[in-house]
C-alpha cells in the first residue's frame, strides 16, 4: 500500500514522454534510421534486391556519370529557379494588387487558391491538353485565324521543361499569394498611417515598409516552393512522362525509374542522397537564420 | 487596407485597370477547370473536329459516366469508381490516426515540455522537409517484412507516418498560444495529463482540428508516390487509376472520359476546398508562416 502512491506519480509525471515515446521511435526509424539505410545502400552493388557489397562511391561516380542524371539535375535548376521566382513574383503583386480594397476579395481570393486543392496528376493531366500542340492553346490561336502561331514545347525537348513551370506556377503561385496577403493584413498599420501622414506616397510605404516587414514570409515560401520542386515527381509522371526521351526528367523521376522499376536499386538511393543534400543546402542555412531569429 | 479619400479621373482609371488585371488573372487560373468541364461533355468527335473552348453542342454526361464505371485503367475496365472508394479507405484511417497523433504530440510538446522535448520537436520538423526519396527503398523493405506490402494497411501506415511530422507542428503550435495560466491552474488543483486535455484543452481545439483534418486529406488524396510504390492492384488509389487511364493507349484516345475521369479524382478536394476553404487557407498559413 506504501508503494503505490509514488509509483502512481511516476507514471503520471512520465506520461508526457510515455505519450511521445512512440513518436520517438517512429521518428528515429522511419526518419533517420531509413536516411542511413539508404545512405548505406548507395554504397553497395545493391540491383533488385539489396546486396551488401560494399563499393565505396562507386554509385556516385556511376551518377555523375550517367547522362539522363546529369539532365534531370539540370531540369530541377531550371524548373525550380524558374518556378519559385516567378511563383513570388506573381504571388506578391497579385497580394498587393487584392489588398487595395477589392470588391468581392474572398471570391477572387478563392479562385486564386483552388489549383492548390488539386493533385499535381489532375494539374498535369489538364495541361497536357492545353500544351498540346493538336488540340490545345497552339490549336486554338491557330482557330482564331492566326494559322503561323506556335506553340509546341510539350514535344520540343529543348523547351519541355518550360511545360512544368507553366503548370507548376499555375498549382502554387495563388498559395504563395495566400502567404503574402496574410504577411500584408499582420503588418503594422500605426506605421503606414505614420508614414503617409509623413507625405510617403504609395509605392515608397510599400518599397520601405511593407515589403522589409515580410521577409520572413519570403523566406518560408522560398523554402516551401523549393520543397515542391525537389518533390515533383507526379507532375512530371502525368506532364510529360518524362518525355521526349527523358528530356523532362526531374530527379524524384530518376530516383523511382532506378529503384523501383530499372532494378539498380544502389544508383537510385545513391541518387536519393543527393537529392537530401540538395534539400539540406538550402534548408540549414533557412533553419540556421530562424534558430538565430528567434534568440535575439 | 491603404488608400485615399479623394478619387482623381487617373484614380479612377487605375482603379478600373486594377480589377481588369485582377479578372484576367481570374480568367487564366480557371481556364484549365473550364476547359476540363466543356470538353468532359462533349463527345471524342466534336472534341477532335473543334475547338478546346467551344461550348458543347449537345452536351451529355455519357462521358462521365463512362469515366465512373466503365473506362479502361490498365488492366480492368471498370471506370475509376472502384479506385475512388479506395482512396477513401486510406484516406479516412490515415487522417484520424494522424490527427489524433498529432493532437497527443502537440499537447505534450506545447504543455508538458520536459528535458529533450524541444529537441524531439526540431528533429521532427526536418521530417517535414526531407524528401521522401530518401526513405522510400527502406520504407518498401520493411513493409515486405511486416506482411504489409501491397496492402491498405500499409499505405494508411505510411501516410500517418509521414504526416505525423505536420499535424504535430500544427497542434504544437496552436497550443503554444494558448493562454498557460488555464492548464498550470487545473495542474495546481491536482488535474493529471489525460483530465487537463480533456477538459480544457480539447474544447479549445477545433478550429486546429479542422485546420489539420483538412490538410491531411487533401495531402492522403492527393498522394501519387506513396501510391504508386506501396499499393498493390487492388487498392490503388485514384490518382494512381487517373494516371494509368490517361495513359492506357487502347483503341482511339476517348479525351471526354479522360477529363470527366479527371474531373471525378479532384471533386472531393475542391469541394472540401470550396466548403471549408477559409481553414484551408488558415491550415496552410499556419504551417507555412509560423511553423517552418
Amino acid at each position: 500500500m506504501a508503494n503505490k502512491r509514488p509509483f502512481t506519480d511516476m507514471l503520471a509525471d512520465s506520461m508526457p514522454k510515455l505519450v511521445l515515446a512512440p513518436s520517438f521511435v517512429i521518428m528515429m526509424v522511419c526518419i533517420y534510421g531509413y536516411i542511413l539505410w539508404t545512405a548505406a545502400l548507395s554504397f553497395t552493388k545493391s540491383r533488385m534486391l539489396p546486396q551488401w557489397d560494399f563499393v565505396g562511391f562507386d554509385q556516385y561516380t556511376k551518377l555523375m556519370a550517367n547522362d539522363r542524371w546529369a539532365v534531370s539535375s539540370q531540369n530541377l535548376i531550371i524548373f525550380g529557379g524558374m518556378f519559385i521566382l516567378i511563383c513570388l513574383v506573381i504571388g506578391i503583386t497579385m497580394a498587393i494588387l487584392l489588398d487595395q480594397k477589392i470588391r468581392q476579395e474572398g471570391f477572387l481570393r478563392t479562385i486564386y487558391l483552388y489549383p492548390m486543392a488539386i493533385s499535381f496528376i489532375v494539374t498535369g493531366t489538364a495541361w497536357k491538353w492545353l500544351l498540346n500542340p493538336s488540340m490545345g492553346i497552339q490549336q486554338i490561336v491557330r482557330d482564331w485565324g492566326y494559322t503561323d502561331f506556335t506553340f509546341d514545347w510539350l514535344v520540343n525537348s529543348e523547351m519541355v521543361v518550360f511545360c512544368l513551370v507553366i503548370a507548376a506556377v499555375w498549382q502554387s503561385s495563388g498559395f504563395v499569394m495566400a502567404l503574402f496577403l496574410a504577411g500584408l493584413r499582420g503588418v503594422d498599420q500605426e506605421m503606414i498611417k505614420a508614414a503617409q501622414l509623413d507625405g510617403a506616397s504609395l509605392p515608397t510605404v510599400y518599397r520601405r515598409i511593407i515589403l522589409p516587414s515580410l521577409k520572413p514570409v519570403f523566406f518560408s515560401a522560398f523554402v516551401i516552393l523549393s520543397h515542391i520542386a525537389i518533390k515533383s515527381f507526379d507532375l512530371v509522371t502525368a506532364l510529360t512522362g518524362g518525355g521526349p526521351g527523358y528530356s523532362s526528367d526531374l530527379p524524384a523521376n530518376f530516383m523511382y525509374a532506378h529503384a523501383f522499376t530499372r532494378s539498380q536499386m544502389g544508383l537510385g538511393a545513391a541518387s536519393g542522397m543527393m537529392m537530401l543534400g540538395g534539400v539540406l543546402a538550402i534548408l540549414i542555412p533557412y533553419l540556421y537564420s530562424e534558430l538565430r531569429g528567434k534568440k535575439q | 487596407m491603404i488608400y485615399t479619400q479623394k478619387t482623381s479621373p487617373i484614380q479612377k482609371l487605375l482603379r478600373v485597370a486594377l480589377y481588369a488585371v485582377l479578372i484576367f488573372m481570374a480568367a487564366i487560373y480557371l481556364l484549365p477547370l473550364v476547359v476540363m468541364i466543356l470538353n468532359s461533355l462533349k463527345d471524342v468527335e466534336e472534341i477532335r473536329s473543334g475547338n478546346l473552348l467551344a461550348l458543347p453542342q449537345d452536351p451529355s454526361l455519357a462521358a462521365w459516366s463512362k469515366a465512373w464505371s466503365s473506362a479502361c485503367t490498365g488492366s480492368t475496365c471498370d471506370g475509376i469508381a472502384p479506385f475512388f472508394f479506395n482512396s477513401f479507405k486510406i484516406v479516412i484511417p490515415a487522417v484520424i490516426i494522424s490527427t489524433l497523433l498529432g493532437a497527443m504530440n502537440g499537447y505534450v510538446l506545447a504543455m508538458w515540455r520536459f528535458k529533450g522535448s524541444e529537441l524531439f520537436f526540431g528533429l521532427l520538423l526536418f521530417g517535414c522537409f526531407i524528401p521522401f526519396q530518401v526513405v522510400l527503398i527502406p520504407m518498401a523493405m520493411t513493409l515486405g517484412w511486416l506482411g504489409l506490402a501491397s496492402s491498405a494497411s500499409g499505405l494508411i501506415l505510411v501516410h500517418v507516418i509521414y504526416g505525423m511530422a505536420f499535424t504535430t507542428l500544427f497542434f504544437r503550435n496552436y497550443y503554444v498560444g494558448l493562454p498557460r495560466e488555464l492548464i498550470s491552474a487545473a495542474k495546481i488543483d491536482g488535474a493529471g495529463f489525460f483530465l487537463i486535455f480533456w477538459r480544457i484543452v480539447l474544447p479549445l481545439s477545433p478550429p486546429i482540428i479542422v485546420v489539420t483534418v483538412i490538410w491531411q486529406f487533401t495531402q492522403v488524396w492527393n498522394d501519387f508516390l506513396f501510391g504508386v510504390v506501396f499499393s498493390g492492384v487492388d487498392n490503388l488509389p485514384v490518382t494512381v487509376a487517373l494516371n494509368n487511364l490517361v495513359n492506357t493507349s487502347f483503341g482511339g484516345k476517348e479525351y471526354n472520359v479522360d477529363m470527366a475521369a479527371a474531373l471525378l479524382a479532384a471533386l472531393p478536394t475542391i469541394l472540401v476546398y470550396v466548403f471549408a476553404g477559409k481553414y484551408f487557407v488558415r491550415g496552410l498559413s499556419a504551417g507555412a508562416v509560423k511553423g517552418a
